[in-house]
């Protein structure tokens, strides 16, 4: 819903011309573009899940995924990653609202998670590696640390993303500018969770069962 | 400090060294001649950094028409040595050369000659055709030609600085592995791929965008031209297939830079993934290329046979049958690979079905042609002769599908007269007629008749004498990819084979030598109306060449080829647009663009050479020259609409002094 709102704003701002003529690069366009990405950015996901799962017997010897997952850390880093989606909604809400220092602190607590998470990934990688279970060591885990850390490389992109939109929304405030990226941002966040269910159920408690 | 790269990167072998010496000339005196007569400025403001999306429509022609050369100079390269390595004979070039050559071939004509063309076609066409102003995200579309030309510009580095991959095209693993290719020559297909691709990804989303929502008023999904619905269907094809391209190559960076084992031959590696997984992006792949030239020519036909496309639903119907369909057949490409029985026909009657809607193409456009007025101009013998080469190609194609028959012939020089047959007669052809019917509509005035004819008959005569030697050659055991051989009863096909390839010389020269007298006879050949065919959609609704605006009123269309509708509706003559105008919304130019891709390729070629400090410096410059973009808020303006006026008034006053509206420039052009 808020999509429309957006894009309806995006069409009542700026010069008293016949927007129907000019109507690139106006919010509604921008999200759509975003979305059509996002399926992109899947098939990429897509692609990587589906080598996962041919190499997944790959282990060469080596462990297997039942043998160094381990589960109560992935479920505190699932749970910080899902509960940041929840406080971006919130971001959302706010911003709907018009309230522009709520969205700067929801942002704020997201990013926390955000970086809760990838700090909990990082542990995992290099404890992992410090066993001798890197990347190098069979086709099973070149795949795992490749799906796990190209979710985790998005995560960090978003991060990113966040302090700049926190920077701008400094400088600017909720104009024109920033309300299509907060919401670009938004479904981008989004999207990470639903990839990250899905590494969840496919790669960590099909692993483990 | 510069990582594997040192002074023994330099090539040594004579041939190699001419062309870098010439090149290295040949740079310098452009150089040279653009500081001389100060065109740097120039060059800058008005195609550097523009966003105008025929300006980068042309860009991308320009340098797809160079490579062409270069991948043409490999080809004939290719021909030549295999006229002469007979029965023990050795050539000329060593099988590293050799093998570096065929796969520099393939990589160039793909992804440097036939995308670039597509996509400048679609770059120039199809906003207009659909009455925009411009493409969705105009800044992006200067980035994406971009980063095309950073991978254009590390592909020619390889050959001054290191080697080119010895692999084939597509580079297939474990021989791309670190095992078999430890040289740079895989790292840098890997990167000039991956920069241009991601480019190409950034292309598909623009334009899928711009199809669904900047149509002008009245422009429906099912009153758009041919050429916008085979564009969105491509443009469908590289979303769903470029990211597993990224994804595939990205892999195959991991197993090469950190070790990784997704397609080595021991630790759990599996190669056969890596075949895959490269034609799942593969095969669509080659319908991004193709479907823009069907859409290419249903636009020809129908202009020149002076009759509304032979119908138009079915002609979308295929064109979307043929997108879905190409998704499900990419294991035709390695039947051999031990799928099992059962796979095997279930992907060979797959690819037979895509026969299908493409019959139902051929069929339209003939009945197009039948009880039409067709004028041959060089556009429509393009499409005829494409008619006749796409089909054969299709048959061949078809046999190809058979998995049985596809045991024999899978590696032979079959596969390589089969695809050359579908891509020379189907894509080069399109993009040739498509150079040359909207070529006007980018310069302002048409091509010369006579030598595109030349240009025509030389291709298609040579195409027929350079490979149908190599399908017979095919049944007598001769393989792909093979810089030598020992059978004496090969070369005399062979040589028919090397001749064909000079009579396609003779097409490019023609070519060539078709825009010098073109250039030089502008005048003769300019198009006033801008409608130099009487055409019927909306890219010839505004003058030639275009305004930066496209259109001062933006059309309205009230059917299928709205604009020959609207020129019934007001007495057989285009409407004009008159007074008042308003101020127009557009983008502003960027330098951004050009400087991230500038930023991609010192990253890629760092990279290669494992200078990891530069790498840093190209991937910091990558990011901090997006976050000024970001940042940079001045991104649009407004023409106003006294400027508007000025450029209108001229146009109608160039109308009125040649006098008649319609039919100016035709006559002489047709002579």
């Amino acid at each position: 819903m808020a999509t429309d709102t957006l894009s309806n704003q995006g069409h009542a701002h700026g010069h008293d011309h016949d927007h129907h003529d000019d109507h690139h690069d106006t919010a509604g366009t921008k999200i759509f573009g975003f979305w059509v990405y996002l399926m992109s950015d899947l098939v990429i996901f897509g692609s990587l899940f589906a080598t996962y799962a041919v190499l997944l017997r790959g282990t060469a010897g080596g462990p297997t995924p039942g043998e160094i997952f381990d589960l109560p850390l992935i479920l505190i880093s699932t749970f910080l990653l899902l509960i940041s989606s929840f406080t971006y909604g919130m971001a959302v809400l706010a911003m709907n609202a018009g309230r522009v220092v709520q969205v700067q602190k929801w942002l704020i607590i997201t990013f926390l998670l955000g970086a809760g998470f990838i700090g909990l990934e990082l542990y995992e990688f290099q404890h992992l590696i410090h066993e001798g279970f890197g990347p190098d060591r069979s086709g099973f885990l070149s795949a795992f640390f490749t799906l796990v850390g190209t979710h985790g490389l998005h995560v960090t992109f978003g991060l990113i993303w966040i302090l700049v939109m926190l920077i701008q929304l400094k400088k600017q405030g909720l104009t024109e500018v920033t309300r299509p990226r907060i919401m670009c941002l938004s479904l981008f966040w989004h999207f990470l969770d639903i990839v990250w269910i899905c590494v969840f159920s496919f790669v960590y408690l099909m692993g483990v069962l | 400090m510069f990582g594997k790269l040192s002074l023994e990167a330099i090539p040594t072998d004579p041939i190699v060294l001419t062309t870098i010496v010439a090149i290295v000339l040949g740079g310098g005196a452009l150089t040279a001649a653009i500081t001389y007569f100060k065109k740097w400025g120039y060059l800058w403001t008005e195609w550097i950094t523009s966003v105008d999306h025929k300006k980068l429509g042309i860009m991308y022609f320009i340098v797809a028409l160079v490579m062409l050369l270069r991948g043409f100079a490999d080809a004939i390269m290719m021909r030549s040595q295999l006229a002469m390595a007979s029965a023990g004979a050795e050539g000329f070039l060593p099988p590293s050369h050799y093998d570096q050559i065929f796969t520099a071939h393939g990589v160039i004509m793909i992804f440097f000659v036939a995308m670039p063309m597509v996509i400048g076609l679609m770059n120039l066409v199809v906003p207009l055709q659909i009455g925009a102003r411009d493409v969705a995200f105009p800044f992006l579309n200067n980035l994406s030609f971009w980063l095309f030309a950073a991978g254009v510009v590390l592909v020619n580095v390889s050959l001054f600085v290191g080697e080119f991959a010895k692999t084939g095209w597509l580079a297939y693993a474990p021989l791309s592995g670190l095992d078999y290719s430890p040289g740079v020559g895989v790292d840098y297909w890997i990167w000039a791929l991956q920069i241009s691709g991601i480019g190409t990804t950034l292309t598909g989303i623009n334009f899928f965008v711009t199809i669904l929502k900047m149509r002008t008023k009245g422009m429906t999904m099912f009153r758009m031209p041919i050429f916008t619905w085979t564009s969105l269907c491509a443009n469908v094809l590289i979303i769903a297939s470029f990211p597993i391209l990224t994804a595939t190559i990205a892999l195959l960076t991991l197993d090469r830079y950190l070790g990784m084992n997704f397609f080595t031959t021991d630790l759990g590696g599996n190669m056969m993934m890596y075949v895959n997984l490269i034609w799942a992006w593969g095969h669509p792949e080659v319908y991004i290329l193709i479907l823009p030239a069907f859409g290419v020519f249903s636009e020809v036909i129908a202009t020149f046979a002076k009759k509304r496309l032979f119908g138009y639903n079915t002609m979308v119907w295929a064109t979307v049958a043929i997108t879905i369909l190409s998704f499900v057949v990419w294991l035709h490409h390695f039947f051999t690979m031990g799928a099992g029985a059962d796979v095997n026909a279930f992907f060979g009657i797959m690819t037979m079905i895509i026969a299908i809607p493409t019959g139902v193409k051929i069929f339209n456009w003939l009945f197009t042609m039948y009880r039409g007025r067709l004028e041959f101009t060089s556009p429509v013998l393009w499409t005829l002769g494409f008619i006749i080469t796409f089909t054969l190609g299709g048959m061949t194609g078809v046999m190809l599908s058979v998995p049985a028959a596809n045991f024999v012939l899978h590696n032979s020089l079959f596969v390589i007269a089969h695809f050359h047959n579908v891509i020379i007669g189907g894509v080069v052809f399109g993009m040739l007629a498509g150079l040359t019917y909207w070529f006007p509509k980018a310069f302002g005035f048409t091509l010369n008749e006579k030598w595109g004819k030349r240009s025509f008959w030389c291709w298609f005569i040579g195409f027929y004498v350079a490979f149908t030697p190599l399908y017979v050659l095919a049944f007598f055991g001769a393989v792909r990819r093979m810089q030598s051989y020992s059978n004496p009863e090969w070369q005399p096909l062979m040589i028919v084979a090397w001749v064909g390839a000079l009579i396609i010389a003779a097409g490019i020269a023609c070519t060539l030598i078709q825009f010098y007298v073109s250039i030089r006879d502008r005048k003769q050949n300019q198009d006033v109306t801008g409608d130099p065919w009487d055409g019927r959609t909306l890219e010839w609704a505004t003058s030639s060449p275009a305004p930066f605006y496209n259109f001062a009123h933006l059309p309205e269309v009230h059917g299928v080829d709205g604009f020959w509708e609207a020129k019934k509706a007001n007495g057989g003559v285009p409407p004009i647009s008159e007074p008042p105008y308003q101020d127009i919304h557009m983008p502003k130019n960027t330098w951004e663009g050009p400087i991230i891709a500038l930023f991609a390729t010192i990253f890629g070629f760092a990279l290669v050479w494992h200078i990891w400090w530069l790498a840093i410096v190209g991937g910091i410059g990558m990011f901090a020259t997006f976050m000024a973009r970001i940042f940079n808020d001045d991104v649009d303006y407004y023409v106003p609409a006294a400027e508007v006026e000025r450029i209108e008034r001229e146009h109608r006053q160039r109308l009125k002094q040649k006098g008649d509206l319609a039919h100016s420039t035709r006559l002489e052009t047709q002579s």
